[in-house]
């Protein structure tokens, strides 16, 4: 038997090819953004957005608790018994995500040009 | 012909029962040995995936039916020992479709093992990611999709590599191409 076929090189390759061409279109939008926050989502719905310059500690609800400090965001608490969110390597970029599956929490950086125009005081941390 | 498309006869009922309870002992095995590597994978769902040596292996040297059967009962026995509630709700959903898509294209003769595998682990965890985006409102799929895809493609490469210089040791009676 053989271990390989070509046409298993063939479909590993077109496997890979598919996602490596997703993350690249990824990097490039996260190259177009510079300015970025920290945005809060629980239960799908915003529960708030912080700027990463200022070192903070957010308490998320009850059962989550994250910190900003030195423009780094990290899960420091979390109740659930998996713990893969506080484990999750920090994030400090455009399109860092820390995800908390059970209790449906996302920690996201994203752009922040739009409230840097507008100047509205949302982009103050609520 | 279609008699040849059969999986090789390997006695009888009780043979098999007995078997497949000892793949099914290994499979969970495999589970525990998983559940005790110190490595903290940077993001949820990236894993070996050990048992699926074990699955993989029972889909060539039974069929498909008995692969379903066999990898629902680890990812909820697995779950109850080493894992919790929320293991059982994303494995579950990506052991079952990627046994799919890996039976499908294994019926189509077109690809080996390691194809069929690398296929099955990029599946898994498509599915996978599914089930967190009905689950989460809000999580991020473009950014985890083709990082977690990428990890299953690998798992399920080196899973399939495994399992072809396995399986014909186990038993020489397969005649895989």
């Amino acid at each position: 038997m053989r271990l390989l076929r070509k046409t298993d090189i063939l479909l590993i390759a077109i496997l890979a090819v598919i996602p490596v061409c997703m993350l690249a279109f990824n990097m490039l939008s996260a190259m177009n953004h510079t300015e970025t926050k920290l945005v809060i989502v629980k239960d799908g719905e915003i529960y708030g957005t912080y700027r990463l310059t200022e070192d903070r500690i957010i308490e998320i609800g009850a059962t989550n608790t994250c910190e900003i400090r030195d423009g780094e965001v990290k899960m420091t608490h979390a109740d659930c018994p998996d713990q893969i969110c506080v484990h999750s390597v920090p994030i400090n970029r455009y399109g860092g995500t820390i995800v908390c599956l059970p209790n449906r929490i996302i920690l996201s950086i994203e752009g922040a040009e739009d409230t840097k125009d507008t100047d509205t005081p949302d982009a103050v941390a609520r | 012909m279609n008699v040849m498309k059969r999986p090789p006869y390997r006695g009888g009922t009780t043979t098999k029962t007995a078997y497949l309870g000892l793949f099914m002992a290994l499979a969970i095995l495999m589970g525990y040995v998983e559940a005790i590597i110190p490595i903290q994978m940077p993001m949820p769902g990236m894993k070996l995936g050990l048992p699926n040596l074990v699955i993989a292996s029972i889909l060539y040297l039974y069929s498909w039916k008995e692969a379903v059967i066999i990898s629902s009962l680890r990812v909820i026995v697995i779950g109850f020992l080493f894992g919790n509630m929320f293991s059982i709700a994303y494995g579950l959903p990506g052991a079952v479709i990627s046994l799919l898509v890996m039976a499908i294209l294994k019926r189509t003769d077109i690809f080996g093992i390691v194809g069929v595998s690398a296929a099955g682990g990029t599946a898994h965890n498509m599915a996978q990611t599914a089930v967190a985006f009905f689950i989460v409102k809000g999580f991020p799929v473009v950014w985890y999709l083709p990082v977690l895809m990428i990890a299953g493609l690998i798992a399920g490469t080196l899973i399939g590599l495994a399992d072809a210089l396995i399986i014909p040791r186990i038993n020489p009676l397969t005649h895989l191409k």
